[in-house]
């Protein structure tokens, strides 16, 4: 389904999609009130760019600095081009631990691979231990937000879900409660799991460490219960140096939930004695992205989620209606470049209205690049009917006596014509809005009258 | 300003043209109560921006050409719309052979409340408008010419419109909860994603009506015509002005 009928099926409970509005708007407006508290806010946002700037133009040899420096402190690095060798690579490590049952921290680059579905169909049991992505994974679905993965989900949801899936008491919402029976459900995972999966926010060039940010915990608790830890990092999350991270930790959680910092912000440089930890460098498309002058900086995104909290499609849409793995504004210019066919209406989802550009830490042009998108959508799968009258307006823009010709008929027609006509059901404008009242004289004719 | 009077091209907007003749009769007389010589140059059309944001830019190379023409030889360019002048600042197609034309008009095109503010140097207008007034800003006036602080951004704040209308005797400014939050026109946006379009006007109205505007403005006739539109067809009692209409009155 396109974005447009998504949203209107998403709008259709209007209570819902207010709320989900709201909750949204009071997280983007944490973030203002945060990111006032520091005076040089801007000036971290223009310092982060330009970090991000650097890495992407040196991009590869920072990758080959991070490699080196990782194994020299005991890590094993793979390399994956794309999804498919990634989730091998982790299956293959899982074979080779004889391991069945895995705990996985938030990671977006492991939803963007598809790697739950792999590893069920390889029979090992994935548990995602962030909350809101064990509840998504309990209906089924994927995250809605990459921050916030349950976002689109009310408490009473939450409690049928665990009402079923843990028995907790039917219609007990208490936040407090399920919490607890979600700690205590987990908690028996933790403990069974040999492996633990984690994303990666930053890696640092200069030390071959990475740094795991998460609000739970969940990262750590699986990590250290764990012989073998297995991160699976994107290839643009590397960092030049390690004071870069006082720049962007800085950022990260004002922007995505208004926090001063995330909870934990977690440092792994080598393995303890007798354990493993294995990272997994992916491209899937980023050096595609990279190649692409328009839209290379997209991959600066540090994905805090703060243009989906800002965006006001986003807020009125959800998550779902996007239909990628990386929804909201930085989405519709990130899927493309994977699949432009599948992910045609997103850049056209927008008014273009900029906030998310202004709200991104790392200064990406996100609405510049929609329309940008839009551009090159349009010569590869412009509907025939859009292009020609496209190109039917821009004959009557360039000339005036045909631009006056057909204002006057238009102008005439609204004149004319029933009510019942104008405001037909195909005709978008007119279902939910009237049209201005239709003046006797266009402003060029009152002109001509009176002052010339 | 220069010392000779400048030469002043008035360059209205295709669907004020047509829908709003009475926002360019507000514009052109309020510059010239300002002391300004003003021509409307003929044959004006569009500037080219809805088949641009529809993502057909490249068509649009012979409506630019046209634009460059019938504008290059004036000091200034102003115009009551931020999004047009967006439009032509950033996103109208180099057109070959007129590349040191259009680099030039680009720097003389303004909207009109900064063509006030930052050119003429109005630090206020005196004048007398008694009307709860809630304004609107338009996204590529707010966040695409920065005609007023953005409320994503730590900066100072400031705001062009307000500077304009804020000395006038009697109006009462109206804040609002979300202070620069879109109206869901968009351009073509408005049908192709009907149901959001109308759903972010809505809730625009409510946050004006929650805060009793009387008359709702702004800079943008295609914000409020969105706006109006549905507020007309809601049977909300809302007036609706063009920051130019409420200026030229006020200050008669």
């Amino acid at each position: 389904m396109s974005h447009p009928e998504n949203a209107s099926e998403f709008l259709k409970d209007q209570a819902k999609a207010k709320w989900h509005d709201e909750t949204l708007w009071f997280v983007r407006d944490k973030r203002d009130r945060i990111s006032k508290t520091i005076p040089e806010w801007e000036e971290l946002r223009n310092l982060a760019s330009g970090i991000k700037d650097n890495v992407l133009a040196n991009l590869g040899s920072y990758l080959e600095d991070f490699e080196r420096n990782a194994l020299k402190n005991g890590i094993k690095v793979h390399w994956a081009k794309d999804g498919e060798e990634h989730n091998q690579i982790v299956l293959d490590i899982l074979q080779k631990q004889n391991c069945t049952a895995i705990v996985k921290s938030k990671s977006i680059l492991t939803e963007e691979c598809h790697l739950n579905p792999y590893l069920e169909k390889a029979g090992i049991e994935v548990v995602d231990t962030d909350l809101g992505e064990r509840i998504v994974q309990f209906l089924n679905q994927p995250p809605s937000h990459i921050v916030l993965p349950a976002i689109h989900l009310k408490k009473r949801e939450i409690s049928e879900i665990f009402h079923e899936k843990l028995h907790t008491e039917k219609g007990n919402e208490d936040p407090y409660y399920l919490t607890q029976a979600a700690r205590h459900h987990l908690r028996e995972k933790f403990l069974a799991a040999k492996v633990a999966i984690t994303g990666v926010n930053f890696g640092i060039a200069e030390t071959g460490e990475f740094v795991v940010c998460t609000n739970e915990g969940n990262a750590d608790m699986g990590v250290h219960l764990a012989d073998v830890h297995i991160a699976c990092m994107g290839i643009e999350k590397i960092l030049p140096r390690r004071k870069d991270l006082g720049v962007f930790l800085r950022l990260l959680a004002r922007s995505a939930t208004g926090q001063p910092v995330t909870n934990y912000n977690s440092h792994f440089r080598s393995p303890s004695p007798g354990k493993e930890i294995h990272i997994i460098l992916v491209d899937n498309g980023r050096t595609a992205q990279l190649a692409r002058e328009k839209f290379k900086n997209s991959l600066k995104c540090i994905r805090c989620g703060a243009c989906m909290n800002t965006c006001p499609i986003y807020r009125r849409s959800g998550g779902f209606s996007y239909g990628s793995t990386v929804p909201g504004p930085i989405g519709s210019i990130l899927s493309p470049g994977l699949d432009m066919k599948k992910h045609s209406t997103l850049p056209f989802a927008s008014t273009l209205c900029g906030s998310c550009s202004d709200v991104c830490p790392v200064k990406i042009n996100i609405h510049e690049q929609l329309y940008e998108w839009r551009q090159e959508i349009t010569k590869t799968h412009g509907e025939l009917g859009k292009g020609l009258s496209m190109k039917l307006a821009n004959g009557i823009f360039k000339s005036p006596l045909a631009y006056k010709i057909s204002g006057n008929l238009m102008r005439a027609a609204l004149k004319a014509l029933p009510n019942g006509l104008i405001y037909h059901p195909i005709n978008a404008w007119g279902k939910g809005r009237d049209l201005p009242e239709t003046p006797k004289e266009s402003f060029q004719q009152w002109y001509q009258k009176n002052r010339s | 300003m220069k010392s000779v009077s400048p030469h002043i091209a008035l360059f209205i907007p295709c669907y004020v043209d047509q829908f709003y003749p009475n926002v360019g009769i507000a514009t052109l007389e309020l510059l010239e109560k300002l002391g300004c010589k003003v021509t409307f140059p003929q044959g004006q059309t569009c500037c080219g921006q809805p088949l641009a944001n529809a993502g057909y830019e490249r068509d649009t190379v012979g409506t630019t050409r046209h634009f460059i023409e019938l504008f290059k030889e004036f000091d200034y360019v102003v115009c009551p719309s931020g999004s047009c002048v967006l439009h032509v600042k950033e996103h109208s197609p180099s057109v070959p052979g007129m590349e040191k034309e259009q680099a030039e008009l680009h720097h003389k095109v303004f909207e009109l409340t900064e063509f006030i503010t930052d050119i003429l140097k109005v630090k206020k207008l005196e004048g007398s408008f008694p009307h709860r007034v809630g304004y609107h800003a338009s996204c590529h006036g707010q966040r695409g010419l920065r005609l007023a602080s953005c409320s994503e951004l730590n900066q100072e704040p400031f705001n062009k419109a307000r500077q304009l209308l804020g000395n006038l005797v009697g109006l009462e400014w109206v804040e609002l909860s979300r202070t620069d939050e879109c109206c869901g026109f968009g351009g073509t946006f408005a049908v192709t994603e009907e149901a959001l379009s109308i759903r972010m006007g809505k809730d625009r109205l409510e946050d004006h009506a929650q805060h009793h505007t009387e008359i709702l403005t702004g800079g943008d006739m295609s914000c409020i015509m969105h706006l109006q539109g549905i507020a007309t067809r809601n049977k909300q009692p809302l007036k609706f002005l063009h920051i130019a209409e409420i200026l030229n009155q006020a200050i008669s």
